[in-house]
């Protein structure tokens, strides 16, 4: 069970990465990466026919399903994830989603900028041990 | 005083030593406050007045012409519009977003002048000439009323702040938009502000394929 977690800003660069378990070990990181940002595509098509911030699965790549939820602002959350939890992909996108808010009410924090803070990182990993 | 400064050395370093690797404390309790419930509901209007006409007169010593500080001012709301747009789709959204333009300005008409200002803002129009003009308009913006415009700069509308947090909140959620704000006085009114909206093409082209769908 490992999922490879990141958060595009706005313009279309990582700003996060969180690496859970060992991924596509196998191909190497960058893969992820590579994975990630060609379903950005997918994601920006089925963000204007939805209402919804989650998106659910938005592209699939060999057997690993990429999930997408969008913010208010167009920063996309997406996972890469072997087995399907719709519904604790969901809280782990809206709690992780909340953690976003709070590091942008730092006044000292710009839109886009990569977040570095170790507690963050902690957060999500916690986060992600709770529901996924 | 050098005993004061180790003694402080030696309290950080407790603290930074206590959780190892997982950040000071400070950023952890940052992490960990909660933004659902609104804390302190009000900021006292006298404080918020001194403010902006301190940032007012800062931004001015820095320009060269009434344009330019409009810009300048436009920039300080836009920094907090990129904030409030998260906070505030978050707090009375949920998880929606706003895909149609009609739903932002609505959201931003009422429940974002709600949250700054207390009370919705006075009206929301179309422009009858052109496609892709709105004007949002309010009979006494909180922002202008202790700002008083010398006769030689009566083209200045310091709305110019509240025009930044409006064009952020549309930007962000992928309408871009030009917005100033402009004096438009009314009979009973002579400080109406109207903040017009104006869209980029691609947004108008956007909304007649989604709508024609």
């Amino acid at each position: 069970m490992s999922y490879y977690f990141a958060i595009v800003g706005t313009r279309d660069s990582p700003i996060y990465e969180a690496a859970i378990g060992n991924p596509l070990k196998d191909d190497g990181k960058h893969l992820h990466q590579f994975v990630l940002h060609a379903a950005l595509d997918f994601v920006d098509d089925i963000m204007w026919t939805t209402p919804n911030m989650y998106l659910r699965v938005v592209d699939k790549f060999n057997d690993w399903f990429v999930s997408a939820f969008v913010s208010a602002g167009n920063v996309r959350f997406m996972l890469l994830h072997d087995s399907k939890n719709e519904d604790g992909i969901r809280n782990f996108f809206t709690d992780v989603h909340e953690l976003y808010i709070k590091s942008l009410m730092n006044p000292f924090y710009e839109v886009n900028d990569p977040i570095d803070n170790p507690a963050f990182d902690l957060k999500v990993r916690t986060i992600a041990r709770r529901f996924l | 005083m050098q005993q004061a400064l180790s003694g402080m050395n030696s309290r950080l370093s407790s603290i930074g030593g206590s959780v190892v690797g997982a950040g000071d404390a400070r950023t952890r309790a940052q992490l960990d406050r909660s933004i659902t419930r609104p804390r302190v509901g009000e900021v006292s209007l006298s404080a918020f007045a001194f403010l902006f006409s301190e940032l007012v007169q800062y931004s001015q010593k820095h320009v060269k012409g009434i344009q330019d500080l409009e810009k300048r001012l436009n920039l300080v709301g836009y920094r907090v519009g990129q904030r409030l747009l998260e906070l505030l789709v978050f707090r009375d959204r949920g998880s929606k977003r706003d895909v149609k333009l009609l739903n932002a300005l609505l959201f931003i008409n009422t429940n974002v002048w709600k949250a700054l200002f207390g009370k919705p803002a006075d009206s929301l129009e179309k422009s009858s000439e052109h496609d892709d003009e709105y004007m949002i308009s309010d009979n006494d913006l909180v922002v202008n009323r202790y700002i008083s415009i010398p006769k030689e700069m009566a083209q200045l509308n310091t709305g110019a702040f509240v025009a930044g947090i409006v064009e952020a909140m549309l930007d962000g959620s992928g309408f871009p938009a030009r917005v100033t704000a402009h004096t438009v006085p009314v009979a009973g009114f002579p400080f109406r502000t109207t903040i017009l909206i104006k869209f980029d093409a691609k947004v108008m082209e956007r909304e007649k394929r989604l709508a024609d769908k």
